[in-house]
Formats: C-alpha cells, structure tokens, sequence
C-alpha cells in the first residue's frame, strides 16, 4: 500500500487510486489506415517492466484525473507524478 | 500450590485462583497464567497428536512459535475458535478448551496407528497413493482424507464478537517490546517524536524482564530490574502510545502496517459482553524500529517429539515468569551458552538439572557459574534416543566424533521427566522481509540476518543477529540515534556487563548409530515432516527450497515453520554439499501468526457489509409484496407475486399484462449521465457506434458502445436536452464503469473535447408505462398534453408539468410496447409512481419486475448486455449491423470490427430457438450440438436468454451458436441430463417482427 501524490491533490493512499496501465501509448489518429497487425500492436502488446515503469493512474476515489506515474515495479518506489500531457521525466 | 508450582513471582498473582477445564476436566491457574503454564503446573504436559502420526505432543515453547500446543478454544459455543495456542491464550476464569487432531481421545487415538505404519508414509504420501485407481478417489481417498485431515473445527454460528479498525498516524513505531525496543521508544519519545510501541504479550520487557542472572548486569543491576525501572520510566512519557497484546501482522512498502491488538480475549466470558474483541490497527509510519527478537532454536534428533521436550529457554520462562517447573528432573540439551542460564536457574531453585552439550568446552562466565554449581556437563556429546510414550522417561546420549559427522562409544541412558533443548537461535526477520528488506547470511553463528538498505526502517537488537546483552544494548543505542538523526541521549554512558559465548557449534541433523530410515528425527513438529522425508524428497530430484517445502509441507502448518525452516535449509544444504547462503529462504507471508477473519473485516459485516442502493420507490415495492433481485449495488423488483404465485405464475401474468393492457415498471436504476459542452455531439459521435451529429433536439436515439477490441460494452438510449446538452442512459450494472471509461478518453485521448460529464444516476427516478393503453393513461396524467403521434411520436422527449414538479417524458420503448418514461426529481419519484399506479387502475396497470422485462426484451429480441453478451460478442455477430455506421470514420471498436478474428464467419452469433415441444423451456447456460453421436462432442454454442412466451404461447430462446446466421431453419440439439432436447434455430425476433405495437 503505498502513497501517491496526486499532482491535483497531494499525498493520497493508494487505495484511493486505480492503475490504467502502460502509459504514453496513442491511440492512433487514423485507425483504418493500420494493418491486423499494427492495430493489435496498439490494442493488445503492453511492456511489463520490472524496474522503471511509466504508468496511468487514475485518482478514482478523489478529483478523478488521470495522469502519469514513474513506478519501479520491483520495489514500489515512485519516481515522479506528471499530468496528462506534460512531458515524461527522465529517469 | 501444585507440585510443580515451585516459585513465587512478581508477573502471577497467586493470591487469585483461576478454574478452567482442559478436555472436559477442571483445573486451577492463577491470574497471570496462560493456558500453557496452567497446564505445566498441573504437570500436564501432552496436549495434542501429531498431525500425520497421530504422535503425543507436548507443550514446546511459551510463544506464537507453537507446533503443537493448539487448542480448540469453548467448543460447542458460538465462540468457539480452532487453532489457539495454549502459549499464547491468557488464562481467564471459565477458559474451556480442548486438544485438537485426536479421535476418540487424547490418551486413546486411533489415528495414533498411523505412527505404526510411518515407514510406509513417507513425503508425498498423499501424491503418491491416491493416484490410482482413479474411481477410488471420490468414494474411498476423499472421504478418509477429509476425516483425518484439518486441524481444529470451524464454528457453525456466525461470529458473535465485534471488531473494530484503527487508522494511526506517527513519527516512529516501534515493533516488540524487549529490551532493545524499550530502548528505542525511549530515545523517540524523549526526543519529541510521535511514538507508538506494540507489544504482543501481555506485558512489556520480552526475556529480559525475568533475567535475574548475576552475569548480566546493567548499571550495577540485575538486567530486569534495570527494566523494570526503564519501563516505570517510559509509561511516564506522554508522546508515547504502548499497546500490550498487540501484534504485527503485517510490514507493507511505504511503512504502511496492520497489527492486531486483543481487547478483551483475556476477559471471562461474563466481562467479554459487548465489548469490543479485537481492533486491526493501519498504521503509517514515518519511520520504523524493529525490534521483534528472536526465537530459540529445537535440536533434530532421533525422537526428538516427546512430551516433556521444551526448548531451553521457554523452561526459564516458565520457571522464573510463571513460577512452574515443566520437570522436576531436568536435563538440557545444547549446542550453546544461552541454555545454561536456564540450567542455572533450575538449580537454584533446589531443581535437579543436567547438561548435555555438542560442544568440546566454553569458558565464558555463565558456564563457569554452572560448573562452579557442580551442574553435571557431558561434554561433546549428543542425544541419540529418548524414552516414554505420553512423556519422556530418559535419553540416551553418545559422544561425538571429531568432526561431530558420528556418534562413537558407548551409549549412556539418563534417566528425566524433562529435556530443554536449544539449538541456538534465529533472528525473527519476517517483518524485514515482508517490508521487502533482504537478507545476509552470518557463517559464525548460522544465521540469515537483515540487510540494513533501508531509509524508512531498521532491525535493532536480537532480531538483528544482536544476541549478547552488551553489542544489543549499545548497537541499539548507536543505531537508532543515527537513524532519527539524535545527537545526544541518557544511553551512551550506559555500562553492561554480561557472560560472553567463546565457543559455537552447530550441526543441523544430529548423527546417530542406526540407519536413518528408521529415525524419526521432527523437523517441522506441526506438519510431521521429517529429516528423512527432506533427504527423500531431495533423492527423488527436488532441488529449489520452495518446492522442498511444498512437498514436504515442511513450514506450510499454522507456525508458518517458525522452528523448522532452518534446520530444513540447513539439512538441504548439508546433503546437496552447498553453502546455505546460497540456498536463500522460502518467503515469509504475512500474516505474522494467524489473523482472525473478524479482525479482517471489523464492522464491514450483515449489513454494512457492501452499499444497498435503493430506488425513491423502494417502499412502494415493499408494501407491493415485490421480491427483489441485486443488480450490482442496487436492489431491483425482481416480480410481484399475487397470492403465492411463484416466480413463473407472477412472470406469466405480468408479461400478459404489459402487451395486453399496461405495465411499469420503476427504472430508475438505469445508469443516467449528464453530458454538455460544444463538442458534446462529436463526443457521441466517438463513443458509440451510430451517428449522432443529425440527432435533433428533443429527440432520443439508442446506441451501442463497444470496447477498442470491438466487443459490446454497455448500451442505452441518449435523449438530445438542447443544442450542446444531452442525457445519456447506461445498464444499471455497467453506470459507474462507462462513466470511467468516458472520462478516461476525455481527459487522455481528446482532452481538446469540450465535454463535461455528470454522473445523475441518483437525481431522477424513472417510472416507464408500456402496453397499449399507456396513452390513455399518460393523457390522464397529463390532460393538458398532447399525445398524438404527430406531435410526440416515438423516440422524442418532452418537459411536462405533474402536481407543479417538473418531468421529462420520453417516449421510448423497452419492451416493443407503445411505452413512456417519466422522470422526476428523485425526492418525488414515489408521488409519481402512485400518480401513475392511479391513473392506470382503470386499466389494471400491472407493476413488473426485472423477470418480466427480460421475457418481454427477448419476445422481441432486444438483447440484454451482460446476459446475451459476454464481451466476447460484436455487433455484427449480435446482427445488429444496422447501428453500425458505415461513413463515419473513427468510434471506440470501429477497427477492431475489421480484423480476420472478428469477420471470421463460425464465430457465436446470435439465433432465435424454437423447441419442437412447445412446452419445453430450455435452461439458460445449457449447450449446444449439431450432432449427437459424434465424439467427442463437439458444443457450437449455448443459450443466453430462455423464457415461455404467454404472448406467444411458446417456449423461446436466444442463443449464440457458431456461424448461427446461417442456420436459419437447422435441427439442432440441447443434451441434458437425461434427454436431448431438439430444437429448431429461428429469427430471434419472436414477435411484432415489423414494429407495428410501438405506434399501437
Ligand atoms: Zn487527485
């Protein structure tokens, strides 16, 4: 259970919150111009680090946005929190 | 006074007498007690069988390490409880408790028969036999293991007891209340910290606190009663919370802890009433100090599982804590130092005592103090036997070879009614562990101790491999101050003196002179599992620790091996020739030690067990005789039974009703959200799979939303407020999840949609009228409104006036009836209703349920998402290709309707099935077959929706069969039980296949 600090409301339990999963991935702008396979690729691969991690999360039970999350899947220590649409941090 | 209630101290109070019964028979302890010192005083010592073998156990230690000491707490009551360790229960006046795991009797068992046949159950007995004959297994294997199997008997009543949960919040927790945590909350608390300190026994200062050996000296005092002062001192403190009898169950990342305090478990029952029985606390903590100690470690030895063998030090604590002998002949057995101050003790208090020792000599203070006593010492030498069935009756010992791999010379039996054991001792890192902490393993003295990497928390004392008092104390002292970045406290000039251990020796599975087939050397007491079943199971190519231990079950009882894994490690390591630290251990899980199922849940029970949505018309229901279903949180009319019609009389008749004349039904449930803004038509547009840009105000269209993989999703009809406003309907399951998955694309995927989302599922209250004559009753509603369809034709909305509330009437059709729903504020949903149940009385409106809906959906083939879909279903495979837009270019599913997996032609589609008996209604879920001789079987499909039609007169179905579009007219088969039943594949619209009753 660790703590997550909401870039619109501070410090938070994580239950307050929920994962959407692997961050930074666009829904194409032009889906019918894709293959079987590039659409899949979209629809379907997602990367499963264990370390660094760039994630959506979603303060469910708060203000309700969304935004990004740098996460170490091994041990849980966030890196930074970033809006929707701000630019990733380097890690 | 017993017999073997030979001393007086200061932590039982001898002046008040405690009666309990123990298997039925009454005995006396007195205030202060557990159940186990009670039990010892009376000179009880066998307590329980062995698991497996059905072997006589005895009490084996005095804490939450326990194998074998497990009761079962006031059988026969609804407060009973399985699995209590006697060590660890708090004698009170009326503790009624039983031994577990014996069949007919403790003294007589008749399960003890497997200990006869043991050579022929070895590790992997259960794998192994119960195999074959395969036919053998649910008439004769189950049945026999379930009889033998479990440990004590789960209550039959609910749990009476009330449990409570705590949230707290500090600077620093201090985990354990021995010495060195004492120290810890002091030097916290006096620094101004906010400090909590839990403690799992009843009182504070762990071993020290009856240390009353001269070798160890603190200030010039005997090491307690330097404590004792230090405790006196810290209860005056005021920015520190101590909780006695409370435990850790868990270490989660971000210092976030649960532990378990007993409130009132040590109460007699009279005093237990209404009082809270435990409180889980959730504490986050800034920082926190481990200070959880260790545990004292058995011997493995041939027969090493008597009653009467106790671990070294808990027959101190027996002795100078609770004042009772567990032996009034006592010999100990060790491999270290430690042991000798129980030794000491014994002798002091006029006991006969006895040492056997693996080691060749030690020379530190405390064996000197022994040998100065003339305490007899068999130096290098090891138990090699014992003796005595319900208790132990002599040992055997042998010396040891050179090496300490053989026992040489001749045996020598001694005579005892006690053996203390040790075996050395393991440091309790389960709390560093669960926190993700890793481990070091420490050669000398054969031990896995923390790795310190950790900012938020550290491991002080003997759970930090810190076992001698003076390295405890000042390690202690310089190690938390670095760690709460204190300068400066009372004690750095603190002076211990203390025996120091010179010589260690350690051998994991001691040697003996007869084959090791035919030992039984108890590793893992709880679960009977053996050195041999190790070295066993490593032969047969076991190689990794954990899978060792699941096959052995080895550490997987109720002690969470907290006395077996070690030497389980150490004799993997010592047979594969490999260097334990390479070994690793198994993972340590919390909980701790057992946590209650109450302690879990606290108040969240009956009916604050989850949320219980309920409509404004709720009472209406009620008073209507309506029995109710759950649709997610929300309790929905399921129908209403008129004298003792049951579900299918009451379905057939409201279904009648609602085509024949008027139904209505309370759809306020329905997941309702407010979207407004510019692009509120474009956003629509996107989200479901039809167009919406022509959609005139006033007007209402239905939609069908899809995943991005382009399954159905949700679906429901959207009514066009004003030029930018709209309110969209949802499943009343499916309202929170769309909401969600809308606001997820709007702020993440189009944040630059000017859309803003209002979830108003609770503000309105829906009542919808159907059948034929819902005009005329709306008209009478109404008088003042025009109902034609010209000007309120189907599938539009208007604002209308009833009793001076407002509403919004729309003419939209669940049921293929002429239909209408009116909406209210919900404070005035149940004035509405009655309006309505009124105005309709002439025409016999009749109220419907859930049951009837579905019937009246599937007569007209209107799917129900999440009954006739599983998200594995398109629209097209739904053929529902008309709501699918060809020009628009891009909604959430459209590419995903493209891919060969999803334009394959055998996938499930949606089919009508007629049954050739016409009274045969077929069971939903039941599968379907084209051929019946075919083997294997193959199933295309399975019913969705099944009902008898009373409109029709016929039993109808709905169905998902594979390539199914095509079928049209085909015999297909629905095996059952006992018969098949031939069906018929059809349209899946049954009725009013061209629309004609929704202008009726
Ligand atoms: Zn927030």
């Amino acid at each position: 259970m660790f703590v997550i600090n909401c870039p619109y409301c501070g410090e938070r339990d994580q239950s307050e919150f929920s994962c959407g999963g692997e961050a930074h991935i666009v829904r194409p702008k032009q889906p019918t111009e894709l293959s079987d396979d590039e659409w899949a690729e979209y629809l379907f691969m997602r990367k499963n680090i264990k370390g660094v991690q760039f994630e959506r999360w979603n303060h469910a039970h708060g203000c309700r946005k969304w935004f990004n999350m740098v996460r170490d899947t091994s041990n849980d220590k966030i890196h930074a929190v970033y809006k929707m649409g701000e630019k990733p941090p380097v890690i | 006074m017993t017999k073997y209630r030979i001393n007086k101290t200061r932590f039982v109070d001898q002046t008040k007498t405690v009666s309990f019964t123990f298997d039925g028979k009454k005995y006396y302890g007195f205030e202060g007690d557990t159940l186990a010192s009670a039990l010892l005083s009376n000179g009880i010592h066998l307590v329980g069988r062995s698991f497996k073998y059905h072997r006589p156990r005895g009490i084996m230690s005095c804490g939450s390490e326990e194998p074998n000491a497990i009761c079962q707490i006031n059988d026969n009551t609804d407060l009973t409880e399985p699995n209590v360790r006697a060590t660890e229960i708090e004698l009170y006046e009326g503790l009624k408790a039983s031994s577990q795991n014996c069949w007919p009797s403790l003294n007589f068992d008749i399960g003890g028969i497997n200990n006869l046949i043991s050579p022929f159950i070895p590790a992997g007995f259960y794998y192994k036999t119960f195999m074959w004959p395969k036919s053998f297994w649910k008439k004769i294997y189950e049945p026999l293991i379930r009889l033998s199997a479990g440990l004590g008997k789960s209550p039959t009543q609910p749990d009476p007891d009330i449990y409570d949960h705590k949230h707290e919040h500090c600077d620093v927790l201090v985990i354990g209340g021995g010495i060195s945590g004492i120290i810890s909350a002091k030097i916290a608390a006096k620094n101004n910290l906010k400090t909590i300190l839990i403690e799992d026994k009843n009182i504070l200062g762990g071993s020290t606190i009856y240390q009353n050996n001269k070798n160890f000296i603190i200030d010039n005092q005997k090491s307690n009663e330097w404590l004792m002062n230090e405790i006196s001192e810290l209860e005056k403190l005021d920015n520190l919370i101590i909780k006695t009898r409370t435990s850790l169950a868990a270490f989660h990342s971000y210092n976030y802890l649960l532990a378990k305090e007993n409130i009132s478990d040590h109460l007699p029952l009279d005093k237990k009433n209404g009082s809270i029985r435990q409180r889980l606390w959730k504490i986050r903590a800034d920082k926190v100090i481990v200070a959880a100690g260790a545990i004292e470690r058995p011997l493995i030895f041939n027969n090493n599982d008597r009653p009467g063998i106790i671990l070294a030090n808990s027959v101190k604590k027996y002795l100078d804590f609770y004042g009772v002998s567990t032996g009034l002949n006592n010999i100990i057995f060790t491999n270290n130092d430690s042991a000798y101050e129980t030794a000491v003790s014994l002798f002091e208090k006029g006991i006969s005592v006895k040492i056997v020792d693996i080691r060749k000599k030690s020379s530190s203070n405390i064996v000197k103090n022994a040998e100065d006593l003339g305490i007899k010492i068999y130096w290098n030498s090891s138990v090699v036997n014992t003796f005595g069935y319900k208790k132990i009756k002599s040992i055997e010992i042998m010396n040891l070879s050179e090496d300490g791999s053989n026992v040489t010379g001749n045996k020598h039996k001694i005579q005892c009614d006690c053996l203390s054991i040790s075996g050395g001792w393991t440091p309790m890192v389960h709390m560093h562990t669960q926190s993700g902490g890793k481990l070091d393993f420490r050669e000398i003295d054969q031990v896995f101790v923390p790795t310190e990497k950790s900012e938020n928390h550290i491991n002080v004392g003997s759970c930090n491999g810190d076992f001698e008092l003076e390295e405890l104390v000042k390690n202690t002292n310089n190690k938390v101050k670095k760690f709460l970045n204190i300068n400066e406290d009372g004690f750095d000039k603190i002076s211990v003196l203390c025996s120091k251990e010179s010589e260690k020796k350690n051998i994991w599975l001691l040697p003996n002179t007869i084959s090791e087939s035919k030992t039984k050397s108890f590793i893992d007491f709880q679960n009977d599992s053996t050195a041999k079943d190790i070295k066993l199971a490593l032969r047969e190519g076991f190689k990794s620790i954990e899978h060792v231990k699941r096959y052995t079950t080895t550490g997987m009882a109720t002690d969470q091996g907290k006395l077996s894994n070690m030497h389980a490690l150490g004799i993997i390591a010592d047979t594969a020739g490999v260097k334990m630290g390479t070994l690793g251990t198994t993972t340590f899980r919390p909980p701790f030690t057992p946590l209650t199922f109450g302690a879990i849940v606290g108040r969240s029970v009956g009916k604050f067990f989850d949320i219980v949505r309920k409509t404004s018309i709720h009472e209406w229901h009620v008073q209507n005789n309506a029995k109710f279903e759950n649709v997610g949180q929300w309790k929905r009319p399921w129908y209403y039974p008129i004298n003792n019609e049951n579900l299918h009389e009451a379905v057939q008749r409201e279904s009648k009703a609602a085509r024949d004349s008027a139904g209505i039904l309370d759809a306020s449930t329905l997941g309702k959200i407010d979207i407004q803004g510019s692009d509120a038509s474009e956003f629509l547009n996107r989200v479901y799979t039809n167009a919406w840009s022509k959609l005139g105000i006033g007007k209402c269209r239905y939609g069908l939303m899809l995943n991005e993989d382009g399954m159905v999703y949700d679906d429901g009809v959207t009514t066009r407020l004003g030029e930018n406003h709209y309110l969209m309907t949802t499943t009343t399951g499916g309202a929170a999840n769309v909401l969600s998955k809308l606001e997820d694309y709007l702020q993440t995927e189009w944040p630059e949609l000017d859309v803003y989302l209002t979830s108003v599922t609770d503000h309105y209250s829906t009542a919808s009228i159907c059948g034929p004559n819902s005009k005329k009753i709306l008209e009478k509603l109404f008088p003042n409104k025009d109902f034609s369809d010209e000007t309120f034709p189907h599938m539009s909305y208007q604002d209308a006036i009833i009793d001076k509330i407002e509403c919004r009437i729309m003419r939209i059709s669940f049921t293929g009836e002429l239909s209408y729903e009116i909406n209210v504020e919900s404070k005035y949903g149940k004035s509405l209703w009655k309006n309505c149940i009124a105005a309709g009385e002439e025409y016999k409106i009749t109220p419907y349920g859930t049951e009837t809906m579905h019937l009246l959906r599937a007569e007209k083939g209107f799917i129900i998402v999440g009954q006739d879909t599983d998200g594995t279903m398109t629209p097209i495979d739904l053929q529902m290709d008309w709501i699918v837009s060809k020009k628009k270019y891009d909604f959430i599913g459209k590419r995903s309707l493209y891919r060969s997996d999803t334009m394959r032609e055998d996938r499930k589609q949606l089919v009508g099935l007629l049954t050739d008996d016409p009274n045969e209604i077929l069971e939903e879920g039941a599968q379907i077959v084209s051929e019946l001789d075919k083997k294997p079987v193959e199933m295309i499909g399975h019913v969705t929706s099944s009902y008898f039609s009373p409109n029709l007169n016929k039993s109808i179905a709905l169905a998902v069969v594979k390539g199914g579009k095509k079928m049209n007219g085909q015999r297909l088969f629905v095996p059952m039980e006992n018969k098949n039943i031939n069906v018929t594949v059809s349209d899946f619209i049954f009725l009013d296949k061209e629309n004609k009753r929704i202008n009726a």
